[in-house]
């Protein structure tokens, strides 16, 4: 078992040094014989029945990839060995060396044909770009700063935005009335008391079904489908419903409660941590 | 109009226009491919680049034609035609005192030779490190880097992320690399 732990262990080696090897001639463009392929070939068959694991095999192919690419390479090699365009470079680096500047840039322009081209207005181009001159808008008007008009906030009511058709009045009422009737129905399921808990009327599958439910909440106190009873010394909110709407304009004066419905509270509730 | 005549006037039109596309720089780089040629001067533009090619004899010119691969053996096909760039370069030779007109100075010429026949004997591709070794015997350090660059620039070299070197469009374009390394192992030291 060691001996053939052993062995496998010897096997990744040599195959990382033939990947590495082949790297360095594929990246320095150095001669590709320098890569005897037949041997690398026997020692990639003489592993190959060892490997089991997933990175062994991938090893092994990576090997083949990359002496498939010097295989490619001394083909090359040898195509332009065999062409009039190639030079010793060790031949051309010592006369490159030993020429000098001078002699170097003559013969040079024997071999420099360099490309010739013009740039020139035209009558016609000249016509054209002043054609666009005249039709441009200054930058002062096209890049005039659009400022928001300034208006001073204040409150709206949900009739005005009915009147302004944002909202619809229809939808809305019948959206409340069938709220009120879940309200009801919860109450006379789980609650006690006839009321149940705030929270666990509004709480809902993710945040932003829970805050809308809330925003109908508020609607329903509003508009006096419902009511609120508050324990701030327990810090308990619970809802009731009315059986019939109540109309409470004129008789008792009206107070907002303000009750934070944020994301915190929200997973706090869905934790069970909020009552 | 007799037939040649006509014939003489249609190229005649063709060369003008063929002329225009050539010389004047349409894109970030010169020169035109064929098919553009093609849809401007019609399907024998082979022929109307023939033309002018004879204007231009008598003006040290010449239409450059650079195959998308390498130049083809035989007749190159259509296809091979459209892909090809076309662009005019001079016909014969500059003298060391007309490079300095057009902005060369003989250093920075002579380097670029040196790069060029330096990769081309190591076909096509070297890294950047041994150009800069070689430039260095002859420039000064600080300006090596600053040439290479240049080369690249220009578009005569083109270096990849392992910083190795290459012939970029402009050589293929311009430099006669069989004569230039004939020239040069021909030079006596």
């Amino acid at each position: 078992m060691q001996a053939k732990r052993q062995r496998k262990k010897l096997g990744r080696e040599k195959l990382q040094r033939v990947t590495e090897m082949c790297r360095s001639v594929e990246e320095r463009s150095i001669d590709p014989f320098l890569i005897d392929v037949d041997e690398v070939i026997e020692v990639i068959k003489e592993y190959f029945s060892e490997w089991e694991l997933p990175e062994d095999l991938c090893l092994d192919a990576e090997t083949i990839h990359h002496i498939a690419s010097v295989i490619r390479l001394q083909g090359d090699w040898v195509k332009h060995r065999s062409t009039s365009l190639y030079t010793d470079p060790f031949l051309l680096e010592q006369k490159l060396t030993r020429t000098g500047r001078e002699e170097i840039l003559e013969t040079f322009l024997k071999a420099w044909h360099p490309i010739v081209e013009m740039e020139q207005i035209s009558l016609h181009s000249l016509a054209e770009a002043i054609k666009y001159w005249k039709s441009l808008l200054p930058l002062s008007e096209r890049w005039k700063e659009i400022l928001p008009a300034e208006i001073e906030a204040g409150l709206t009511t949900r009739e005005e935005l009915i009147r302004q058709r944002i909202l619809s009045d229809k939808t809305f009422s019948e959206e409340l009335e069938n709220f009120w009737d879940e309200l009801k129905r919860e109450v006379k399921e789980n609650g006690k008391n006839r009321r149940t808990r705030y929270w666990d009327f509004i709480g809902a599958g993710t945040y932003e079904e829970t805050v809308h439910r809330a925003f109908m909440t508020s609607f329903l106190v509003t508009y006096g489908y419902a009511t609120l009873e508050i324990y701030p010394l327990e810090e308990e909110i619970f809802i009731k419903p009315y059986e019939k709407q109540v109309t409470k304009i004129g008789k008792k004066q009206l107070i907002s409660i303000p009750i934070a419905v944020t994301a915190e509270e929200w997973t706090r509730w869905k934790k069970g941590e909020l009552t | 109009m007799s037939k040649r005549g006509r014939r003489k006037a249609y190229y005649a039109r063709k060369v003008k226009t063929a002329t225009h596309i050539l010389f004047f720089r349409r894109h970030r780089k010169p020169g035109v491919k064929g098919w553009e040629l093609r849809r401007r001067l019609g399907s024998d533009y082979p022929k109307v680049l023939s033309v002018l090619d004879n204007y231009l004899k008598a003006l040290d010119l010449q239409v450059k034609t650079v195959f998308e691969v390498e130049k083809p053996a035989e007749k190159p096909t259509p296809e091979q035609l459209d892909k090809a760039r076309f662009y005019i370069i001079l016909r014969g030779e500059l003298t060391p005192k007309e490079t300095k007109m057009i902005g060369w100075r003989i250093d920075d010429l002579a380097g670029l030779a040196i790069a060029i026949s330096y990769i081309m004997s190591k076909r096509g591709k070297t890294p950047r490190k041994e150009v800069e070794e070689l430039l260095r015997d002859k420039l000064p350090g600080w300006r090596v880097g600053i040439n290479i660059d240049r080369y690249i620039r220009y578009g005569y070299l083109m270096q990849d992320e392992n910083e190795q070197l290459y012939l970029d469009w402009r050589t293929r374009a311009e430099v006669d690399q069989k004569a230039l390394i004939d020239l040069l192992l021909g030079v006596e030291t």
